[in-house]
């Protein structure tokens, strides 16, 4: 009778580790579906979609199960009850999505206490990721785009002076201080700065601009979410006049998001934007995911900077779930799996810095242009290769 | 001109284009609410809603953009009418919070209907050239689209003054404001009065909500983000009435363009210090009954 017991306990033990060898993972996706931002959100999942339906094969025998939950506004509040409730209800192993900083901001208590690794693929202000050792980030920071855009608006744009105009949240405040930071170490003078009111409504931008244009700089660093704001922007830009005024309008790839640009008509061209994408950009890598897309989501539908971080945040994901055969129980070890973690992706060569857990990616200054099949497009007028989150570099403020 | 004069004469300008749009989408709101007592937050869905007409109208079917407005009024009007019939009849005897209830309730079903047809993406007009440029009045050019604003607004102002002092049935949505068991008893149709008020306003939210596209882009999310602004315009200008919604807009409108011009740290501050200070002084707003 033993040995029945015996074959007994191996069969269960067959059992027990065949099911551990292929694991359905649960993967907490957040993203803002409803609401004024919802399409930041929807160019994120499109890329989540995209890469996952393409490469589910590629972690054979595990599955993945995404679990999508709305981030609601840009104040934390609602992501921080989702987030909660994907961790302690669906017991997720990892978090990914975030658009909004002050969601990863508000998280961060959450996160430390679970010991759930959360992968964000956009939220941008620089010191997020000093927040948490579980916190990775495939996106970009803040000083990213807005940093390199300071030598380049001085040197090679011709701006002594500038004026800076944001919206007044965190990645706002986090945006210009890198730009005046970088103009300032290169000689130029940030003459004005105006904060223009809260991420939730678009507010009537003319005011502002009517106050750069008294002011007149040689050029205008504006950082706005790329929802809604940034098409507001440029309806006042071009309404004020500001580009015959002389005042030149640069920014991060924020203010231009390539799903909204055709609608931006005339007053765009000319923009100057700093930025990691562009779905012009060449490469291989680029012409696949477009073409993967446009099969996908359609002719009309474009990918923007933010489904290019998307695709790249899941194939990181993916690769740690080969890495670690589908097991992703010990937050430490999926950390430790993402550092380092490099690619060949939409955006060129990216890595994740093992040091900070921060993206390192080329930061190229865009110009708005009218291409010959007169749609609006963005033409590259030059690039600074492998960009590190210049805020940790310098210890400035929170990033120390 | 002085510096100072230039600044003060385009705030001035700005200022009142912004009243203009805050006037023509708010004043349908005052007059349901003093009319009829009744809150309703579905207001803002109906201005959307007009703005997504306005986007059919003009990408879709290439309609130019100034008859397009008036046809998304006028059908945003009409489609109110079954609205105010149907729903709204039902609970104008209910309690605030019902009201409050069913109405924001049909707002967010309007976002998230508009969000499945139009998707969330920011939607723009085409404009015709002589609203893209600017007027050039010799010291300062101003935008046309703003001097466009201005004009429709004090156009629409005129008209509605004169159909509310001047025409009968404009004597008759006075009375019943003031008093409507009053009105009833000396044979006014005050129900059939509301339904032609309530397709006016919301007729012009409509248009509000049209030339808004210009002003903010157009997001199904357009019927709730700015509500608390057209609340506020009617809470200071007094409920049902024309003057108050009037000099409430106009003065929100410029202090706000003002304060973020010369102050723009202070934020959305100036446009709630108007709203308490005149509260405080005149709880019932500008022109309303205390």
């Amino acid at each position: 009778m033993k040995i029945f017991r015996w074959l007994g306990l191996a069969a269960l033990a067959l059992t027990v580790g065949g099911t551990a060898q292929a694991a359905t993972i649960k993967i907490g996706v957040v993203l803002p579906y409803s609401g004024a931002n919802a399409d930041l959100g929807h160019q994120i999942d499109k890329a989540f979609d995209l890469y996952v339906k393409l490469h589910a094969k590629d972690i054979a025998p595990h599955k993945v199960q995404i679990i999508k939950r709305d981030e609601g506004p840009p104040t934390g509040a609602q992501a921080k009850r989702v987030t909660t409730e994907l961790i302690t209800n669906d017991k997720v192993p990892l978090v990914t999505g975030f658009v909004f900083s002050p969601s990863a901001i508000a998280l961060a208590p959450v996160i430390n206490q679970a010991k759930v690794p959360m992968v964000i693929a956009n939220a941008g202000t620089a010191w997020i990721t000093k927040l948490s050792p579980y916190y990775v980030r495939l996106s970009f920071s803040m000083w990213h785009p807005a940093f390199p855009m300071g030598p380049y608006a001085y040197d090679k744009l011709g701006c002594k002076t500038a004026t800076v105009a944001y919206t007044d949240f965190p990645p706002g405040k986090d945006s210009v201080l890198a730009f005046k930071t970088g103009f300032e170490k290169a000689g130029g003078k940030v003459t004005l700065s105006i904060p223009m009111g809260s991420p939730v409504q678009v507010p009537d931008f003319t005011p502002f601009f009517q106050r750069i244009k008294d002011a007149h700089p040689d050029c205008m660093y504006v950082f706005v979410p790329s929802g809604a704001h940034a098409t507001g922007v440029m309806k006042a830009y071009g309404e004020l006049g500001l580009r015959k005024a002389g005042i030149k309008l640069i920014g991060p790839m924020d203010l231009v998001p390539d799903n909204k640009l055709q609608d931006m008509g005339d007053a765009a061209i000319g923009t100057i934007v700093m930025g990691h994408y562009a779905v012009d950009l060449d490469n291989a890598a680029n012409k696949k995911f477009k073409e993967e897309w446009h099969k996908a989501y359609g002719p009309d539908s474009y990918p923007d900077f933010m489904s290019a971080a998307g695709w790249d945040t899941m194939h990181a994901i993916f690769d740690t779930i080969k890495k670690l055969n589908g097991n992703l129980s010990d937050a430490k070890k999926v950390v430790a799996a993402l550092e380092g973690w490099s690619t060949d992706g939409p955006r060129g060569h990216v890595m994740i810095d093992p040091k900070t857990r921060d993206i390192v990616e080329d930061e190229h200054a865009m110009e708005v242009y009218r291409k010959p099949d007169g749609k609006l497009g963005e033409k590259i007028i030059g690039t600074t290769k492998a960009v590190h989150d210049e805020c940790k570099i310098l210890k400035v403020g929170r990033c120390k | 001109m002085s510096h100072f004069a230039t600044i003060a004469v385009s705030i001035l300008f700005d200022g009142l284009a912004y009243a203009m749009f805050l006037f023509i989408t708010s004043v349908g709101l005052s007059v349901t609410m003093g009319l009829m007592g009744f809150v309703n937050l579905a207001h803002g869905a109906f201005a959307m809603c007009g703005g997504f007409f306005v986007v059919s109208l003009t990408r879709s079917l290439g309609v130019p953009f100034i008859p397009s407005l008036i046809i998304a009024s006028v059908a945003v009007g009409a489609i109110s009418v079954p609205f105010e019939r149907y729903l709204y009849r039902q609970l104008y005897k209910s309690t605030d919070l019902e009201q409050v209830l069913l109405t924001i309730g049909l707002a967010f079903m309007a976002i998230a209907t508009f969000t499945y047809f139009y998707g969330p993406i920011p939607k723009s007009v085409p404009l015709p050239d002589w609203l893209e440029g600017d007027v050039n009045l010799g010291f300062r050019a101003f935008p046309s689209y703003r001097a466009f604003l201005i004009v429709i607004g004090a156009a629409l102002i005129a008209a509605l003054w004169y159909a509310f002092e001047k025409t009968n049935i404009g004597a008759k949505i006075r009375a019943a404001v003031d008093n409507r068991r009053m009105a009833e008893s000396v044979g006014i149709n005050v129900d059939r009065l509301f339904t032609l008020t309530f397709a006016l306003g919301s007729g012009l939210a409509a248009l509000g909500g049209g030339l808004a596209i210009q002003l903010f882009g157009l997001t199904p999310s357009f019927a709730v983000l700015y509500l608390v602004l057209f609340l506020v315009v009617v809470a200071v200008g007094g409920l049902g009435s024309l003057k108050g919604t009037l000099l409430a807009a106009l003065v929100i409108g410029i202090i706000d363009t003002g304060g973020k011009y010369a102050f723009p740290v202070a934020g959305n501050l100036f446009i709630y210090a108007i709203t308490v200070i005149v509260l405080l002084i005149k709880p019932a707003g500008f022109y309303g009954r205390e």
